[in-house]
């Protein structure tokens, strides 16, 4: 049986320095041409609600901090779906000065999602594919938190 | 003695099924109303299955003790309420359940969170009066501050009591979470202040709010149905309307100020609040 979180994954979409392509992309999906709400998805805005994290755009010098705050806020298990080529690899601001590369060069990212900008197509395709990694994540926290519990058992 | 019991069973283990489905019918037909297809009926349990499932992470330790005592006292409401006992006791043990959120949001320091909590204390002053009318204006009707009483009244009490159904089914929407009133916290995705009241709070800890906040939907349309007590199929049938109503509104209307929600609550239990008790006064000869 499927797990409750691949029902109900709730998003957090952060714009890291996109040139807002892919944010009204993202915003497309939750329109009613795509409806994502079908499969239990919400556009959170509040990370200690969210399972999924949506960046768009490369990850500049002056917002390191934000990115990893946000990601540390969001309670396991959770996945990062980087979304359009600057998300990805910096796309065509990876040599600039302020720019420090793709999201994964801050947090662990699950999922890549390229395009310029991505389309809303690919986007729940990439939410899709991360639904998968996150419950296997969920297995994995599951069982771990079984363990903890066990051994916090002990005298 | 022994129904007594049994409802009160009934109410604790029904209720938030009830509050689920309600909350599921709610989503799809907002989705409708917005264009959309919308979520599976049982959205708002796989929501709740999946908050369980979470991580429970926690700014501060109190928060999760504070919503354990908000959903522990919001079910004792509902079974004051199921078992028949006195309405001035339902209210304040609503109270009380509410005032438990107000002290987990302020227990953590987010900014939002504390806005959100202030916003709550200012949607409970403006329910407040108009509900305590409603309990004074069925004693007025009924002789009795008993639910079980008011219940098993044969008077319509919608008859005699037209201003304060209007008055009720007006402040309602505040606890309800519905626009324009849904200022300390909202169903919907964004609002101004993130998420309002349960900004920090994540996993279970969310998941109790959502349970809570089940029976209170339930309870909420309980007291409603007291003013169609007489006849079954006319309650019903006027719950239905009055929570399409509400859905309705929800998608119509902007967000107001709180000032607004405060003032025109308050203006609103004052006038008709206090012409229905006047009239129930002079007429007191008559029926």
């Amino acid at each position: 049986m499927a797990s409750y979180l691949t029902k109900s994954p709730w998003i957090l979409h952060y714009d890291a320095s996109s040139c807002n392509g892919c944010d009204i992309e993202v915003l497309a999906a939750l329109t009613p041409m795509y409806d994502v709400e079908r499969f239990g998805i919400i556009n959170t805005g509040n990370p200690k609600h969210a399972d999924v994290f949506l960046i768009t755009g490369s990850i500049n010098e002056r917002n390191i901090e934000v990115v990893q705050s946000l990601y540390s806020q969001m309670p396991d298990p959770k996945v990062v779906v980087a979304i359009g080529i600057c998300a990805t690899s910096g796309g065509v601001f990876r040599e600039c000065y302020n720019v420090s590369g793709g999201v994964d060069t801050v947090i662990p990212v699950d999922v890549y999602v390229p395009g310029c900008a991505a389309r809303p197509e690919s986007i729940i395709d990439g939410v899709v594919t991360a639904l998968g990694i996150l419950d296997k994540k969920r297995a994995a926290f599951a069982a771990g938190q079984k363990t903890a519990g066990k051994a916090g058992e002990g005298p | 003695m022994l129904m007594t019991a049994i409802y009160g069973i009934a109410f604790l283990v029904l209720a938030p099924v009830a509050g689920g489905i309600i909350a599921g019918i709610d989503r799809r037909i907002t989705a409708r109303m917005q264009g959309r297809i919308g979520p599976p009926l049982l959205q708002p349990f796989y929501d709740v299955g999946k908050l369980f499932e979470k991580e429970n992470l926690q700014v501060h330790t109190t928060q999760q003790f504070y919503i354990l005592c908000y959903l522990v006292f919001m079910a004792v409401t509902g079974v004051l309420f199921a078992t028949g006992q006195d309405f001035l006791l339902v209210i304040f043990a609503l109270t009380l359940a509410e005032i438990f959120i107000v002290l987990g949001a302020f227990a953590s320091h987010s900014p939002y969170s504390h806005i959100g909590a202030e916003r709550e204390l200012i949607q409970i002053m403006a329910f407040e009066p108009m509900i305590i009318l409603t309990a004074a204006g069925m004693y007025l009707v009924t002789k009795s501050f008993y639910i079980r009483d008011i219940a098993a009244s044969a008077v319509p009490l919608i008859m005699l009591l037209p201003g304060l159904f209007i008055g009720l089914i007006y402040v309602i929407t505040i606890k309800l979470r519905k626009s324009p009133f849904d200022i300390s916290t909202s169903h919907h995705a964004h609002q101004e202040i993130v998420k309002g009241v349960t900004t920090d709070f994540s996993g279970p800890t969310l998941g109790m709010i959502e349970i809570a906040h089940w029976y209170e939907t339930v309870l909420l349309l309980g007291i409603v149905y007291l003013f169609f007590a007489w006849n079954p199929v006319i309650g019903i049938l006027v719950l239905v309307v009055v929570y399409l109503g509400e859905i309705f509104a929800d998608n119509t209307c902007a967000r107001v100020r709180w000032q607004l929600a405060l003032k025109s609550s308050w203006l609103i239990a004052l006038v008709l609040g206090f012409l229905n008790l006047g009239a129930l006064y002079f007429l007191r000869g008559v029926i």
